[in-house]
């Protein structure tokens, strides 16, 4: 008979192996990056527009164009998500009502980026005639987020002890006054961190705004929500693929202010998340 | 008046409750809307089984078979490398890592998924293609075997956290009857946490390929873009995704191409809707 200790060694260094294999790789990535990307840091590459075809200059209108988008799709997203989880929180009973809006909630965070960049396109830009404009990508990332604030918020009131809102309720308190004064303050880290990883993901997608708003290359910044607009990921995809002869400098350069800006957006949740478990005292 | 003011709130608050249902059928209405009027020039057997994709030729040829081919090749792929080596991580990081490396590895897979597409592409052009040329002997290394590997690393993050989750929560009691009765740990992860969490380890198998399926920027920069039917894993082949991703900007507003590129996003929408739907009734089956 086979050695159960034996085979047990050689099945925990099996499983050891395929943890490394992630995270070796990852490491490697974001070494990389860092490594190639930090050198081409400079004042000027931040704040200055892309020169001669995007072969020199700075990435100023893509960092620009990234932050209003990302700033709409949350102002859209937030409240909409929000008001959505404490309707599941605090609203809706074990219903099938209830069982069809998280299947729908899954649905919407399983939709390929891409289609969302269809829908974008169908609605905003060609029904609604936005055009291609900040306004038609915004709203399209915001739908494309609201899956990740619904579900974050809801966790976070739904971790909100029910004594505290029957301690409020059994003091003449109304239902909605419980969740204003009580339930909501008490839920602000969860909000947050799930407000922050939505902000990180909108940041770095590429296929919702390929048709809705990015400007393969638009050296002045955007006036109105109706203008197009450059933006960081679309930007990178841009000079790696499409623009022959970029230097490697300035690839590895927006590739790292792209990834950092989205790790420290996680960053930022993961301490929020974790301060506020050391702090929690129920 | 505070009457009035809570009224108005509370029915804002359902309102906002079924925006997503809304959301997720306004989605659907659009693709349709845009989508169908593609079968008026193709039918649907011929736009799903024709062999050639010629969107601007004249007269347009619509079949996307090319393109399920590329994205079933490349979505094999990704499974094969990502699926062990998914559920082996969530093992070991549910069942054998002390504590403290427990959250380190935790917050490295979450550092992973949250590394956008664009830059997991960017990152395979320069390292994972040059790499598989080499290797290979091939005239180009942009192949369907790059595009696996990378999206391999894209489906990985799903997969690790929701087995790792479906582990987790596998009650205490087994394992230690388990563990009491003699059994070895390993033994005791093989032969009953491993069978309790496997409706959940399936669905984060799904939810993983459904990810991988979806996936677009990545693809379409290390994939190699050829409208073809792959005749191996060594060839550039071009998916559903990367066809809307890189077409759609020229095709014109209401021509064929435009209809077909929508009708693709049909194909996606469906597909995924049906693995989401799937997937959700094996996490709950487990509760």
């Amino acid at each position: 008979m086979r050695n159960p200790h034996r085979a047990q060694k050689i099945a925990f260094f099996f499983l050891f192996l395929a943890t490394l294999l992630i995270v070796v790789p990852v490491g490697m990535i974001v070494v990389i990056i860092i490594q190639k990307g930090l050198p081409a840091i400079n004042w000027q590459f931040l704040t200055d527009i892309p020169r001669q075809g995007m072969r020199a200059g700075g990435i100023f209108p893509a960092i620009v164009g990234t932050a209003y988008l990302v700033t709409g799709a949350i102002v859209f997203a937030l409240p909409i998500g929000l008001l959505a989880a404490i309707y599941l929180s605090e609203y809706s009973k074990d219903n099938i009502l209830n069982r069809l809006i998280k299947l729908a909630i899954v649905n919407l965070a399983g939709v390929p980026s891409v289609v969302y960049g269809l829908f974008g396109l169908a609605l905003f830009v060609v029904f609604f005639k936005f055009g291609a404009s900040i306004l038609s990508g915004s709203l399209t990332l915001g739908i494309m987020i609201l899956p990740i604030i619904i579900t974050s918020s809801r966790e976070a009131l739904e971790s909100v002890p029910q004594s505290f809102r029957e301690v409020s309720l059994s003091l003449g308190a109304s239902k909605w006054q419980t969740i204003r004064h009580i339930v909501l303050p008490n839920a602000i880290p969860g909000i947050l961190t799930g407000t922050i990883l939505g902000i990180g993901r909108a940041a770095g997608e590429t296929a919702p705004i390929l048709f809705t708003v990015a400007a393969f290359y638009l050296p002045q910044l955007p006036k109105s929500v109706f203008d197009q607009a450059m933006a960081l990921p679309y930007h990178l995809y841009v000079i790696s693929t499409q623009v022959p002869n970029v230097d490697e400098k300035i690839r590895y350069g927006t590739a790292f202010v792209l990834l950092a800006l989205v790790l420290f957006m996680n960053l930022v949740a993961i301490i929020i998340r974790y301060k506020f478990r050391k702090k929690k005292k129920w | 008046m505070r009457k009035i003011k809570e009224f108005i709130i509370e029915n804002l608050i359902l309102i906002c409750g079924i925006a997503s249902i809304f959301f997720v059928l306004l989605i659907f209405l659009f693709l349709l809307k845009e989508g169908l009027a593609v079968f008026k020039i193709e039918g649907p057997f011929k736009f799903l089984f024709g062999k050639s994709w010629y969107p601007i030729s004249e007269p347009p040829r619509l079949g996307i078979f090319p393109l399920i081919l590329g994205s079933l090749l490349v979505t094999a792929g990704a499974a094969i490398i990502s699926i062990p080596i998914g559920i082996g991580c969530a093992i070991y990081i549910a069942e054998i890592a002390p504590v403290k490396t427990k959250e380190i590895l935790k917050a490295g897979i979450e550092l992973l998924a949250a590394i956008p597409s664009v830059v997991l592409g960017f990152i395979g052009m320069v390292t994972l293609v040059p790499f598989v040329k080499t290797v290979f002997h091939l005239p180009t290394g942009l192949t369907a075997l790059s595009g696996s590997i990378m999206l391999a690393f894209m489906a990985m993050p799903t997969i690790v956290s929701i087995a790792e989750d479906a582990l987790y929560s596998v009650p205490k009691t087994y394992k230690e009857g388990a563990l009491a009765l003699g059994a070895t740990q390993w033994q005791t992860i093989w032969r009953v946490m491993l069978p309790a969490a496997s409706s959940g380890i399936l669905a984060a198998v799904m939810l993983g390929i459904g990810r991988v399926i979806g996936e677009t920027m990545a693809v379409m920069m290390i994939t190699g873009n050829a409208a073809v039917i792959p005749q191996s894993i060594l060839v550039p082949v071009r998916t559903l995704t990367a066809t809307i991703a890189a077409e759609m900007g020229e095709a014109v507003v209401g021509s064929e191409h435009y209809f077909a590129l929508f009708a693709i996003g049909i194909v996606l929408f469906i597909i995924s809707f049906a693995i989401n739907v799937t997937a959700d009734l094996f996490l709950h089956k487990r509760q």
